[in-house]
């Protein structure tokens, strides 16, 4: 279910040159503001806590997610090179599972490091919060990016889509409204969080089981789709 | 193929005007429509002969000229500026997709609605409870909705020029008689009207709103000026950014994340770090870590002077002196943004 080919192509599609830009923005971002955050209040939990849920879980790990995700199969949709791939004996869930993974370990190194560090420079992993919204940026990671490159398999404005999740519904909503709160992968990853370090400033309003449940299917269910998609692919001109 | 001399004899019949028929030609000869009569004129060509060398004297002399039917075009002539008109107006239908596909006006059109939807439940709710003021000012509402705005800058503003890039369209663009500084004029000016009519819209029906409700006419005058210049200052901002980040790439998806990176994510950034430097510190540094992402600067810009309040934590907007900053600031990153574009379309490929 691994190609190295494709996995490599991918890498290269996803890192070169300036787009790898946009991937190193954001994590330097975190590391300054975390930095800044240190310099005015001093070490404290509750500050650490909000900052590394409020910017790093809540918008930084969802960004990235989306342009691992979307980046990693939607560009090769959109301008037609994806039929030189198809066109080879690859099995198309083998491709789908390379890209997964390379989108996966993308957005994994590109989030959850500098979630850690950022964590330690903020209040040097008191109470293990930096511990914890690492591990949730690592399981946020496979969930975004499985969601992204189902997105991107599905639509053409895969970016948009997913960013409208990321942002509106997850950030807007899921500040609003409880019930959205529950259909949140930042939420259950949160709930793994939560029960991994056993504190008490990490709190996520979805149960563990539950949280478990709804990533795994959600994980399966949307490479598996993905799979299908590629499978009956067809390709659309320029609008 | 067709030689510059003529051979003499075939000026008899007729003149260089006519063709003749196709199936006594050389193989490669082309055969083309062509609007005049033809007037067949029978070769006298050995039958032996034709697929000889092109070359050959023998040959040579028996090429003649062929009229496809090419004309000038003696029209007139509409120029620079009719063609830098035409780029604005087709922009500014294509950040709204009109004159596109049906879907690709989806999701501009929804960004739209939802845009003037809030608008309209505020002047219901204003009208029918009698309100002596609408409880929300012009100025705050696209502060509000800054994410929808957002939204619609990162899509439409790679779609306004990256698609160029992507397709090489740009020679073309600069093969008609426009110039560097049109096409970056016309592309920055549609995207800043398309941005206007936006956030404009939801301000005038919110005005009329108010008038239907005979809220006092001096003050909803003044609030909807104040309101209109602000939202022309976000716009021409807005749209700078958006297409100096779009400009970069011509991959679509790349240069939305890259938009919304800049316009969202600085503001998260910026607002959490108020938020803690408002609880810690008191409110000395709020206002200028308000500096940093392109919405604050807007606020800070209405609050100081267009009698806005601010949404900085507090509400502690800039004071007058710190507003001049704003404004210089504001002010710079537009120009600077046409230099950069400038700049940018300095080479036409990537």
């Amino acid at each position: 279910m691994y190609d190295p080919t494709v996995a490599r192509l991918t890498y290269r599609a996803l890192l070169g040159r300036r787009r790898a830009l946009i991937l190193f923005a954001l994590p330097v971002l975190l590391v300054v503001i975390a930095a800044l955050v240190r310099g005015i209040t001093g070490a404290d939990d509750q500050t650490a806590s909000d900052v590394l849920g409020g910017f790093a879980l809540a918008t930084m790990v969802p960004l990235i997610g989306v342009i691992a995700g979307t980046g990693a199969i939607g560009p090769e949709i959109d301008d037609g090179s994806v039929v030189y791939l198809l066109s080879k004996p690859v099995k198309r869930p083998t491709i789908i599972c390379t890209k997964l993974i390379v989108a996966i370990a993308v957005t994994m190194v590109f989030s959850a490091v500098p979630t850690l560090v950022a964590g330690l420079i903020l209040n040097g992993n008191g109470q293990q919060i930096a511990v914890a919204y690492t591990v949730a940026a690592l399981v946020a990671s496979i969930a975004y990016a499985a969601i992204f490159l189902l997105l991107g398999t599905v639509t053409r404005h895969a970016v948009v889509f997913g960013l409208v999740y990321a942002l509106v519904w997850e950030a807007l909503f899921g500040s609003l409204v409880a019930g959205a709160r529950t259909l949140s992968v930042q939420q259950w990853s949160v709930a793994v969080a939560h029960k991994v370090t056993g504190g008490d400033i990490v709190t996520s309003d979805v149960g563990l089981p539950a949280a478990t449940v709804l990533l795994v299917a959600v994980t399966v269910l949307a490479t598996w789709y993905a799979g299908r998609r590629l499978r009956a692919l067809t390709l659309a001109g320029e609008e | 193929m067709p030689a510059e001399n003529m051979p003499a004899e075939n000026m008899s019949a007729e003149p260089a005007s006519t063709r003749h028929t196709p199936a006594q030609d050389t193989p490669a000869q082309p055969t083309p429509a062509q609007p005049t009569p033809a007037q067949p004129t029978l070769t006298q060509r050995p039958p032996a002969q034709p697929m000889a060398a092109q070359s050959t004297p023998a040959d040579r002399a028996s090429t003649r000229i062929h009229n496809i039917g090419y004309r000038h075009y003696d029209g007139p002539r509409l120029g620079r500026a009719y063609a830098r008109r035409s780029l604005f107006a087709q922009s500014l239908r294509g950040a709204y997709g009109l004159g596109r596909s049906a879907k690709s006006k989806v999701l501009p059109m929804l960004l739209f609605v939802v845009m003037c939807v809030p608008a309209l439940i505020i002047v219901a709710v204003a009208v029918a409870t009698k309100a002596h003021s609408l409880p929300l000012d012009y100025t705050r509402y696209a502060i509000l909705l800054q994410a929808v705005i957002g939204l619609y800058v990162a899509a439409q503003a790679p779609q306004a020029v990256s698609r160029d890039l992507r397709f090489k369209s740009i020679p073309l663009y600069f093969s008609r008689p426009i110039e560097r500084v049109d096409y970056v004029v016309a592309k920055f000016a549609a995207m800043t009207s398309a941005l206007f009519i936006l956030t404009a819209a939801p301000l005038i029906v919110l005005y009329v709103g108010s008038l239907l409700a005979k809220l006092d006419f001096g003050e909803q005058t003044k609030g909807f000026a104040q309101g209109l210049v602000s939202v022309a200052l976000l716009s021409l901002l807005f749209a700078g950014i958006g297409l100096v980040v779009s400009a970069v790439t011509p991959r679509r998806g790349f240069g939305i994340a890259a938009v919304i990176a800049v316009l969202t994510i600085s503001y998260g950034a910026v607002s959490t770090v108020q938020a803690i430097a408002h609880v810690r510190d008191g409110a000395s540094a709020v206002p200028w870590l308000g500096l940093f992402s392109p919405i604050t600067l807007i606020d800070g810009v209405q609050t100081a002077f267009l009698g806005a309040t601010s949404s900085f934590p507090g509400a502690d907007g800039p004071s007058t002196g710190q507003g001049v900053v704003y404004l210089l600031v504001v002010l710079a990153l537009i120009v600077g943004s046409y230099g950069l574009l400038m700049r940018r379309y300095r080479k036409v490929g990537l």
